[in-house]
């Protein structure tokens, strides 16, 4: 009933390259899952298939209960149309490893961009809703600033409320904090906490071990294009059962805690 | 002996210049009018991704940037006609020829900014559900243009030098009109002096202009 997501056997190709091998997945309302893996694990692929930043070669995804794309004449092959596309994507924020702020715009222009140009909404109500999200990853003091003068840290969080003006079923995660310098992780995992523990339903590709132990509800670890195990964070991190998940977690031995201290993300 | 400047007699004929130099305008403004258009649309065509469209894209800019202007000029004013069956005047002919030309220059100047923006800035728009059109508009543009100001500034100033050219088609510019204005006062040194000032003036006040909206719209890197 409140599943946000149901992915089905997905597959993607990028030519002979066969990175995802069938996947199947379904996410609950409110749910933050953790997706772990080895580089070219298929980690990216799978979050870029999810908002169809890359087009699944094969496989379901049905979002809130509706199937994206119709079926064709071969099984399993989906079709999509560009608006059905733009619309969908409006709907499932994502947040990158390398921020992509619009340079050329303020910090609240930035959040303010998808609500007018896309949800139809006045400067003003789109202004009000921009304030709001800064608001909830504590960077509201900036808004009039140039991302070009924000730390990482706080740049990242600037995407985190780009994508959450658009007020989005869930949020999609690719390494946000793999590019910021160590002492800049913890505001932006700290955001990523908050915006969970508000109820948002997330699906985060991460290295860091402490937030998926912390955070999430489940934990994916993708292999080879699968899903080889999966389960709670206790499961997965303490009691692996698969020989490549403990191999994988011995090499990722650093447990670093999100710092619990508000005022390190700047709230106030 | 000394040569005597008189540019009292250039004056009394300054009508002429003057109709010249709206002429000059006229031209220079119908075929930025057509440039910039054309030049974008072409600089899309040349990053399609079909290669049907971006090799006409091609085909169009090497065409136009290998012909000189005053045999484009000629063409467009004599041979097209007979070729499409209607009638230019001397003003649609040049227009047209500088404006399509200056397209093709513009075009590759569109691409070589649109190319610039990172490619994690059209991730980001479709990521927000921002379709083709959107994103060129909001996002890319709006960054690819800031950069390509000084370039384009260049472009322009060559079309304004090269409507002097319609002269040879007996066009009406400032150009033409001087030299009818020195056969008339026998004082081609004043008037031609007059016309040189008449340039700069033009194109210096216009590139004070571009400075100061360059800083204006300036934002942080
Ligand atoms: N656009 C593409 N074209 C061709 N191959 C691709 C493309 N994108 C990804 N791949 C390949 O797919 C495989 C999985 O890549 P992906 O980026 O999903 O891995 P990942 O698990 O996110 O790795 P990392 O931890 O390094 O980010 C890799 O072998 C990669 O080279
Ligand atoms: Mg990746």
């Amino acid at each position: 009933m409140d599943e946000v997501l149901r992915v089905e056997n997905l597959h993607k190709r990028f030519g002979l390259l066969h990175v995802l091998r069938g996947i199947d997945l379904s996410v609950h309302k409110g749910e933050t899952i953790v997706i772990l893996g080895a580089s070219g694990s298929g980690k990216s692929t799978l979050l870029r298939c999810l908002n169809f930043l890359e087009m699944p070669s094969e496989g379901r995804i049905t979002i809130e209960g509706r199937l994206v794309g119709r079926e064709t004449g071969t099984p399993g092959v989906m079709s999509y149309g560009t608006r059905e596309l733009n619309a969908l994507r409006a709907r499932v924020g994502m947040v990158f490893q390398q921020f992509n702020l619009f340079p050329h715009m303020t910090v609240e222009g930035n959040v303010m961009i998808g609500p007018m140009k896309l949800r139809g909404m006045t400067e003003e109500t789109a202004r009000t809703l921009a304030h709001d999200n800064l608001r909830r990853v504590g960077i509201l003091e900036k808004a009039r600033e140039y991302p070009a003068r924000l730390s990482g840290g706080q740049q990242q969080r600037v995407a985190i409320a780009r994508a959450l003006a658009m007020e989005p079923t869930m949020m999609l995660f690719d390494e946000a904090t793999s590019a910021l310098d160590p002492e800049l992780v913890g505001e932006v995992l700290l955001s990523m906490r908050r915006l969970s523990e508000e109820g948002m339903t997330m699906l985060v590709v991460t290295h860091e071990l402490g937030f998926a132990y912390n955070v999430a509800d489940r934990v994916i670890f993708l292999e080879g294009g699968m899903v080889h195990e999966e389960g709670t964070p206790q499961e997965v991190l303490q009691n692996p059962k698969q020989e490549r998940t403990r191999e994988f977690l011995r090499s990722h031995t650093l447990f670093r805690l999100p710092d619990p201290a508000p005022e390190a993300a700047g709230h106030s | 002996m000394e040569y005597q400047w008189d540019f009292a007699a250039v004056f009394r004929h300054g009508d002429l210049l003057i109709e010249g130099a709206k002429g000059t305008f006229a031209l220079a403004g119908m075929a930025i009018l057509i440039a910039f258009p054309i030049g974008l649309l072409v600089a899309l065509m040349r990053l399609s991704r079909l290669p049907v469209i971006a090799w006409f894209a091609v085909i169009y800019t090497d065409l136009f940037r290998a012909s000189p202007t005053i045999v484009l000029i000629y063409w467009f004013y004599f041979a097209f006609p007979l070729l499409v069956g209607v009638d230019f005047n001397t003003f649609t002919a040049v227009s047209l020829t500088l404006g399509l030309q200056t397209g093709a220059y513009m075009a590759e100047v569109f691409r070589g900014g649109i190319q610039g923006v990172k490619a994690g800035q059209w991730q980001a728009a479709k990521a927000l559900g921002m379709g083709l059109g959107r994103t060129l508009r909001y996002i890319i543009l709006p960054q690819a243009v800031r950069r390509m100001v000084p370039i384009f500034f260049t472009r322009l100033t060559e079309l304004f030098k090269t409507t002097s050219l319609a002269a040879a088609i007996s066009y009406t510019e400032i150009v033409q009109m001087a030299q009818r204005t020195a056969s008339d006062t026998f004082r081609p040194i004043e008037t031609f002096t007059v016309v040189a000032l008449f340039f700069f003036t033009v194109i210096f006040t216009a590139s004070q202009f571009v400075r100061f909206a360059e800083r204006r719209f300036a934002v942080p890197e």
